[in-house]
């Protein structure tokens, strides 16, 4: 295997705020430094590109010591939340922008998908927008016309490939965009986000083609996402971001487990201020832990889901409410909620309050989820508390892992609703009251 | 053992101050032949006279410029036609005014490309200037057309010479000072916008401290306080002398040398203007 990308010490740096005043007089004390041989003045400031913490300087590196290699056939996943400087890494790579510090060294040629819509000439017709992508993609006319039926015929718009590209919607945008790029022979290939444009037949082909393209033409692919199925379906290796810099690279299971870690608290655990003056009560902390009481945020499907609450009231409350729910990107998908239970809650006193919830052998699909959680009156009408995301956990077990094989069983499952889940409560006062919906059933 | 491996991009914060990679602008060409093109067609696409257009403009002016300056202003003309006078002044200018403003917009009006996507971005002005001169060839096919009409219906001696032989020269000093100025401009206009302003009306007013709508030789008989400072722009020699050229007179080699040398050292300060923004302009558009 061949080194086709080597990334040595890498960094980006940048000026926050407006540019323009002040830039003149920046730029002379930079050029008077550069005159005498002396280092730029306004590379040595700088800090880690955290955007939740208010910084001192002005600049900030969005992109610091990155050291990684890549071998022909690769296929790296590149995951990060946002601003953790995944687009500036891109940038860079697809030599859009130049490095403050480092080097980059490339084998072959690169070629970037580009964004919807980029590249295209709106009044040119899909035939010579096809040409003109290419021709920006480095191809020549006659690869281009080489390759020109195949891409027509993946990108599924034959129909439409004499119309300007104007009056494409754009779903048939993106699908022409990836059908040139993908056909591209370039040694490198970048993804960037754009599946999420597209229908599920489409991104399915997508996917389809880069895993050919890798496998098969052995080239490499830097895929930048955050679904995290597909990333895992498709990626070999993979690099986590955070706040500018490598929290580590290497196999991409590690790398997605590694993603779902908090960096600044215990595993698990989550704490939480009073976001609402006006409310009577909040969530001070909670913890999520599985069946070996270990606190953790990585399930498997099967596991037992316990959440201990901390809660504080302001003043003693008679038989409040409580919701417990699970949400997943689609919404909530199961609910402990004693509002539909017929469950009653003892009385909260004013201070900390404890109780817990179970969910009992999770049936849930690989994904991300998260916990929302409100609270009501006795009489349900007033909220004590408003419905707070607070906490999230994921189910990392793999489809094959339950004995399911078929193609792009990850994907699905992460955009799949999950089932309802049995449940029980403990208020603290040891009494357990369960519930399970197939038990009300009436047979 | 790095040493020895063959890289294909090698990419670093410093750059060298010049340097173009001829290599990749050829590997593009298709690129730049298809940028071309756009520019062409995109002109007179869903137009009523479409490549009409690429005439009336330059007829337009030019009648414009026999009524007002011609003929209320009574600006001299030499003696010669007026019609041809005018045209031939306005035919090169266009050449000029607009290759400088096409490429003057190379980096904001294509910033979203640009963040995109890798290509020479040298290939954008490249485009804009090459396009701008096939324009400018279907207009010479409108001057040539006019002349022999003139001569005709005239009868009148044109004196067409053999200085002619240095129009593809003067062509050249064009496209080196339109290119030229264009890229410093667009450089610039990456940082510091005012310049867009400064220059949708600046060429505009150019175009008066240029002999186009007078010649020299007036310029020096009314005015001789403003002579030296209209004959050293650097575009007046180029226009006198195809004008020159056209219906006679004495062509001053020494001021198109001049312009030619002014030509050259605007080129090279524009590619290397622009050679230092294209890498990094898209973090400071």
């Amino acid at each position: 295997m061949s080194t086709v990308i080597k990334i040595e010490n890498l960094g980006k740096q940048y000026r926050l705020g407006q540019i323009g005043t002040g830039t003149v007089s920046h730029d002379l004390n930079r050029w008077w430094a550069k005159i005498r041989g002396k280092e730029d003045p306004f590379l040595k400031i700088g800090e880690a590109n955290d955007r939740t913490t208010k910084g001192n300087s002005e600049y900030v590196w969005a992109l610091k010591n990155i050291d990684f290699t890549v071998n022909q056939g690769d296929v790296l996943g590149i995951i990060g939340r946002n601003g953790a400087g995944k687009s500036t890494l891109l940038k860079i790579l697809s030599r859009t922008t130049l490095p403050t510090i480092g080097s980059l060294k490339v084998k072959g040629r690169i070629a970037s998908l580009l964004e919807v819509g980029t590249g295209f000439h709106p009044e040119l017709s899909g035939r010579d927008n096809i040409f003109q992508n290419g021709a920006l993609l480095g191809m020549t006319k006659k690869e281009i016309t080489k390759k020109f039926d195949e891409i027509v015929d993946f990108s599924g718009v034959e129909r439409y490939i004499d119309t300007p590209v104007k009056r494409y919607s754009s779903g048939m945008y993106v699908r022409l965009a990836f059908a040139v790029a993908a056909h591209l022979e370039s040694e490198i290939l970048i993804v960037d986000e754009v599946l999420a444009v597209g229908d599920a037949e489409f991104q399915k082909k997508c996917l389809g083609k880069m895993k050919d393209v890798s496998n098969k033409e052995g080239r490499t692919v830097l895929f930048v996402s955050h679904n995290m199925g597909a990333i895992k379906n498709l990626c070999t290796k993979g690099l986590l971001l955070e706040n500018g810099e490598t929290k580590i690279y290497g196999e991409i299971d590690d790398v997605i487990n590694q993603y779902f870690k908090k960096s600044d608290a215990a595993e698990g655990y989550f704490t939480s201020a009073k976001l609402d003056k006006s409310e009577v009560v909040f969530i001070r902390s909670i913890r999520l832990s599985n069946q070996t009481g270990r606190a953790t945020e990585i399930f498997n499907t099967g596991d037992d889901l316990i959440v201990d609450l901390e809660l504080e009231s302001d003043e003693d409350i008679s038989k409040p409410n409580i919701a417990v729910g699970i949400k997943s990107k689609n919404g909530f998908i199961t609910i402990g909620n004693t509002m539909l239970d017929g469950n009653q809650m003892p009385d909260l006193k004013k201070g900390l309050n404890k109780l817990s919830i179970t969910f009992r052998s999770i049936p849930l699909l690989p994904q991300e989820y998260f916990l929302g959680i409100g609270m009501r009156s006795y009489d349900c009408k007033t909220f004590l508390m408003t419905t707070k995301e607070i906490g999230y956990f994921n189910i990392s077990t793999r489809m094959v892992d339950l004995g399911i094989t078929k193609p792009m069983a990850e994907e699905i499952a992460m955009d799949s609703v999950s089932p309802f889940i049995p449940y029980e409560w403990d208020f603290g006062n040891g009494n357990i009251q369960s519930f399970n919906i197939l038990n009300n059933v009436i047979k | 053992m790095t040493n020895t491996e063959e890289w294909d991009i090698e990419i670093s914060p410093k750059t060298s101050l010049f340097q173009i990679d001829f290599k990749e602008i050829w590997r593009f060409r298709d690129l730049l032949s298809l940028f071309i093109k756009r520019e062409i067609v995109s002109v007179y696409k869903q137009t009523i006279l479409g490549p009409i257009w690429f005439f009336i403009q330059p007829i337009l002016t030019t009648l414009v410029f026999t009524v007002v300056f011609g003929n209320i202003a009574q600006i001299s003309t030499d003696g010669q036609p007026k019609i041809l006078f005018y045209l031939s002044g306005i035919v090169l200018w266009t050449y000029f005014s607009e290759a400088i403003t096409s490429t003057s917009t190379t980096f904001t009006a294509n910033a979203a490309i640009f963040g995109k996507v890798y290509f020479p971005r040298i290939i954008m002005p490249l485009s804009k200037v090459i396009s701008n001169l096939l324009k400018l060839c279907i207009q010479f096919l409108l001057l040539i057309f006019i002349y022999g009409y003139f001569i005709i219906t005239h009868k009148t001696t044109l004196n067409l010479n053999y200085n002619i032989i240095l129009l593809p020269f003067l062509v050249l000093i064009i496209m080196n000072l339109g290119m030229g100025i264009g890229m410093i401009v667009s450089s610039l206009t990456t940082k510091y916008k005012d310049l867009t302003f400064l220059v949708t009306f600046g060429v505009q007013l150019l175009m008066y401290a240029s002999p186009v709508i007078y010649s020299l030789a007036t310029l020096q008989k009314n005015k001789p306080q403003y002579y030296s400072f209209i004959a050293y722009n650097p575009i007046s020699p180029v226009i006198e002398a195809f004008r020159k050229s056209l219906l006679g007179g004495v062509v001053d080699y020494g001021m198109i040398l001049y312009s030619f040398i002014v030509s050259v050292v605007l080129l090279f300060t524009g590619l290397i203007v622009f050679n230092a923004t294209d890498k990094t302009f898209i973090d400071t558009v």
